[in-house]
């Protein structure tokens, strides 16, 4: 495993000082088999390695980030078509395969994360559509005989302004391709962008309404096997004993075979699997984590959390302003782990042959999968191929630095000398780990005799999941995970003396970042203890924070427009609340005013939502719109229902029964209100999560005057007296 | 061997009877619109119509669909023409698009059994499908929009 590690360290390093240098013109990188098809009967002219022109005039974008539903595949498109000035309504989508062409522009490997596909691609994407527009100009140009300067690209095609000659971008491919790409090209003006910043209709709605969309779990290939593994009870468990005859007794079982990660079932298709799966005879050595129990980690947390921690921010003198302030306040915040429960279990389909492999996956890590699977199938990175398939959601869980997922399948595949799809049943998803860490925060503020905050105090306890990866040394800096304390350590909140510590718990239970990662309970502590503070010295939450923020104006200015809009200050019923929270994560900027009604035996039903985010200029407004009201329900599900816990080593939870996710009944509305804005460019997946919390639990307060300090929120907690 | 009707086309396949019907139609038909979610019957990813009523084919055995009529989302319509269909892309209603199919088969039925549903009855009928990518709200109003269109459509 190490030597996989320090190969990716390598090559992360390397492919990220390569990717600082910009777009790769004319560089024609090995595609995947499709569209090698593709290119000998209909692609005639690709300028880079993001765009393909084919004499029927229509244009396939290569996208190189992965579509897990937050719309991708209609946005980086919409920057190429721009730039080129292509007909819309010809714009095809191929996912990108992997290989260095194809890293992100800022992290230097080819992934899908930290909200940033985006802002990463807007420059590059669009200089590659600028390109092919020059060169296809310079074609017509050519052919009639005229200044380039005299034409223009409009809607598919090239026009001679003067003589209203035209011709398409498919009658100019061929004659195209045989031109060197510009060396400068120059962008538009925004103010004439006549895609970018309109609501457009994603282009993969079609084929997520006809079920023909085809995510990882729907690929076949010849002679493909399924696979279920068992694996280990406890998270680092080993096998003991094995005695497989009855499971290889079963009809369409084909082989048992011992792995890295488990025991595989491997069989004909997924019902013998499962019943094979059933019938094994497995003991297991349950190792280290046997006795990890949830109540005892809350002590084990609470006791870390009492003695020092590294340094994540220190403002002025916390400690002497704490000491001297006139009331002070203590809490502690608790948080679970959470899974990430996305609706399509993972799988992979792995067929690794003598001098091959192919692995067909939805992945938001495909530099990651092709080192694993490489050392894994014996092979060079190069010889494997990764097809990237739709993702049934992401949300952080199919970007794993060690590619467990595909691993297995590779392995499995190698083993049985067969294509093999490994899939994962809800069980093993709930189960299978590399959760969102647990979370015990220790908080606390002092006010001065007119109820300024002047002091904060702050300490996390969690596990780090950077550690052990090639990403520490990028996420680790002075003793602290900056995943860990993001949302502290950035607190923009203008408290002049402020101290946050970190302290590492123990590892052992998988970790690994779930939508918004730190933010998803930093924003939860922070908005939520800035409240209390707030109340303590008889303010109101709104006021407190526009005075706080007095030097954050995108703070500021969604804080400003959520309560406008959400008649923040008006009175509501009995039994009702609203709570607002402003939060900013992954560049960009979010308010939420929830309302709420908390019956009285404490159940809490979110009636309403009302958002306003600032993210910069906006590429499709109704993607962002989606983004937040999805963003909303992902932290109301963990709000309301999140958690996995952990007793005799094992985890409780199994299924959507008991692990619950937020159901059309109880779907707040949802406004969502967008700044225009033309300041820095952030991202949308993931932002609208953090503030959801906070926004409810403060509401919460307001309907009850209980204060939730722990999610996911009981009723107990909620319950007013 | 058992034979059943799916999409208005007889198959036979030759499985152990107890086999949810969601893997005959996925591994056997090749028909892999209808999704796996839960397996127990929790999610509604593998919505399907058997004899015109919405069922979780992760936990009918196939043999409960012997010589019956399954609709899959393939068999809804052949060219996105059902209202919900031309609802859910007016609407932009997918993100990861993976529990589509299940609701688009459960807002189905709702839809021939209340012309015109109201909220109360879009959360009687959809509550047993789950979204994580949250796309809920649109779901409910691309549904209402659905409901305008058949009856629009129909007034022709």
């Amino acid at each position: 495993m190490s030597d996989i590690l320090n190969f990716s360290r390598r090559d992360f390093l390397k492919t990220g000082a390569v990717a600082g240098g910009g777009l790769v013109l004319g560089l024609y990188v090995p595609l995947g088999n499709r569209l090698m098809a593709a290119e000998k009967t209909g692609t005639a002219f690709a300028p880079n390695a993001f765009i393909r022109i084919g004499t029927d005039d229509l244009v396939t974008v290569i996208v190189n980030h992965s579509e897990m539903g937050q719309g991708v595949y209609t946005a980086l498109p919409m920057l190429v078509a721009e730039e080129l000035d292509a007909d819309w309504s010809k714009v095809r989508v191929q996912s990108a395969p992997a290989a260095p062409a194809y890293n992100h522009t800022a992290f230097g490997i080819q992934m899908t994360g930290g909200s940033s596909s985006t802002w990463s691609e807007y420059d590059r994407l669009r200089k590659a559509g600028a390109t092919g527009r020059a060169m296809l100009i310079s074609a017509a140009a050519t052919k009639w005989n005229v200044d380039p300067s005299a034409c223009r690209a409009e809607n598919g095609a090239v026009i001679h302004s003067a003589s209203g000659r035209r011709l398409s971008f498919g009658e100019l491919a061929e004659s195209a391709s045989h031109l060197e790409p510009p060396k400068d090209v120059k962008l538009k003006d925004p103010k004439d962008f006549k895609l970018i910043g309109k609501a457009t209709r994603r282009l993969d709605t079609p084929e997520k309404s006809n079920g023909k969309g085809m995510f990882g779990l729907d690929v076949t290939v010849p002679g493909m096997l399924v696979a279920l593994i068992a694996r280990p009870p406890v998270f680092g468990g080993k096998v003991k004993s094995l005695d497989a005859s009855k499971a290889k007794a079963i009809k369409g079982v084909r082989h048992v075979v011992q792995i890295d990660r488990g025991v595989a079932v491997v069989a004909d298709g997924f019902w013998p699997a499962k019943l094979g799966r059933e019938a094994l005879d497995v003991t297991w050595d349950d190792g280290a984590l046997a006795g990890l129990d949830s109540t005892a980690q809350r002590e084990q947390y609470a006791q870390l959390a009492s003695k020092p921690g590294a340094v994540a921010k220190k403002d002025g003198d916390a400690v002497a302003a704490m000491s001297g302030a006139a009331k002070k306040l203590d809490a502690v915040y608790e948080v679970p782990y959470l899974a990430h429960a996305m609706m399509e279990p993972l799988n992979c389909v792995a067929d690794v042959r003598a001098n091959s492999c192919e692995v067909w996956t939805g992945t938001q890590f495909q530099t990651m999968e092709q080192a694993v699977a490489a050392k894994t199938a014996g092979l060079k990175p190069e010889q494997v191929q990764i097809h990237t398939m739709l993702l049934g959601g992401g949300f952080g869980r199919r970007a794993v630095p060690d590619a467990h997922f595909v691993q297995e399948a590779v392995q499995v595949s190698k083993m049985v000398k067969a294509p093999v799809k490994v899939m994962w049943t809800r069980e093993d998803d709930i189960r299978g780990g590399y959760y969102r860490p647990t979370a015990y925060h220790t908080v606390a503020g002092g006010l001065d005799a007119s109820g300024n905050i002047v002091a904060w105090q702050q300490h996390i306890v969690c596990q780090s999941f950077m550690a052990g990866t090639p990403f520490e040394g990028f996420a680790i800096k002075d003793g602290v995970d900056a995943t860990a304390v993001e949302g502290v350590s950035d607190m923009p909140y203008g408290i002049p003396n402020v101290l946050a510590e970190w302290t590492m718990a123990p590892g052992g239970v998988p970790t690994l970042w779930w939508r918004s990662v730190g933010h998803s309970h930093t924003a939860f502590v922070v908005e939520s203890f800035l409240d209390e503070l707030a109340h303590a010295a008889g303010k109101d939450p709104l006021d407190v924070r526009r005075a706080l923020l007095a030097k954050h104006p995108r703070h500021l200015g969604v804080l400003e427009l959520a309560a406008q809009k959400a008649g923040w200050g008006t009175p509501m019923a009995e039994g009702k609340g609203r709570g607002l929270a402003v939060h900013e994560s992954f560049g960009s900027f979010v308010a939420h005013v929830a309302e709420v009604t908390v019956s009285n035996d404490g159940a809490v039903k979110v009636d309403r939502v009302v958002c306003a985010i600032d993210c910069g200029p906006t590429v499709n407004p109704d993607t962002i719109r989606a983004q937040m009201e999805g963003g909303i329900v992902f932290g109301l599900t963990a709000a309301l229902y999140g958690k996995i816990t952990f007793e005799n080593g094992r985890v409780q939870q199994t299924n959507f029964h008991d692990y619950p996710v937020l159901r059309m009944n109880e779907m707040p509305v949802v406004e969502v209100h967008i700044v225009a804005s033309t300041d820095k460019m952030g991202g949308v997946g993931e932002p609208g999560t953090p503030p959801i919390a906070p926004a409810v639990t403060n509401a919460i307060f307001a309907a009850t005057g209980k204060r939730i300090r722990r999610l996911p929120i009981r009723a107990e907690d909620a319950r007013k007296g | 061997m058992i034979t059943l009707k799916v999409n208005r086309k007889e198959h036979a396949v030759d499985v152990n009877p107890e086999t949810p019907l969601l893997w005959v139609i996925r591994e056997n038909l090749g028909l892999t619109g209808t999704k796996f979610g839960c397996g127990m019957a929790l999610c509604g990813a593998c919505t399907v119509h058997l004899d015109g009523e919405a069922v979780r084919s992760c936990v009918t055995p196939v043999s409960r669909a012997a010589g019956k009529s399954v609709t899959t989302i393939e068999g809804l319509s052949s060219d996105l023409s059902h209202p919900l269909q031309k609802a859910w892309i007016a609407n932009d209603v997918p993100q990861c698009g993976y529990c589509q199919s299940g609701q688009i088969m459960s807002a189905a039925v709702l839809l021939r059994e209340k012309a015109h549903p109201t909220d109360v009855d879009i959360d009687e009928a959809m509550s047993g499908n789950i979204c994580r990518c949250g796309t809920y709200q649109r779901i409910r109003s691309a549904i209402h929009l659905a409901a305008k269109m058949k009856a629009e459509g129909s007034a022709e």
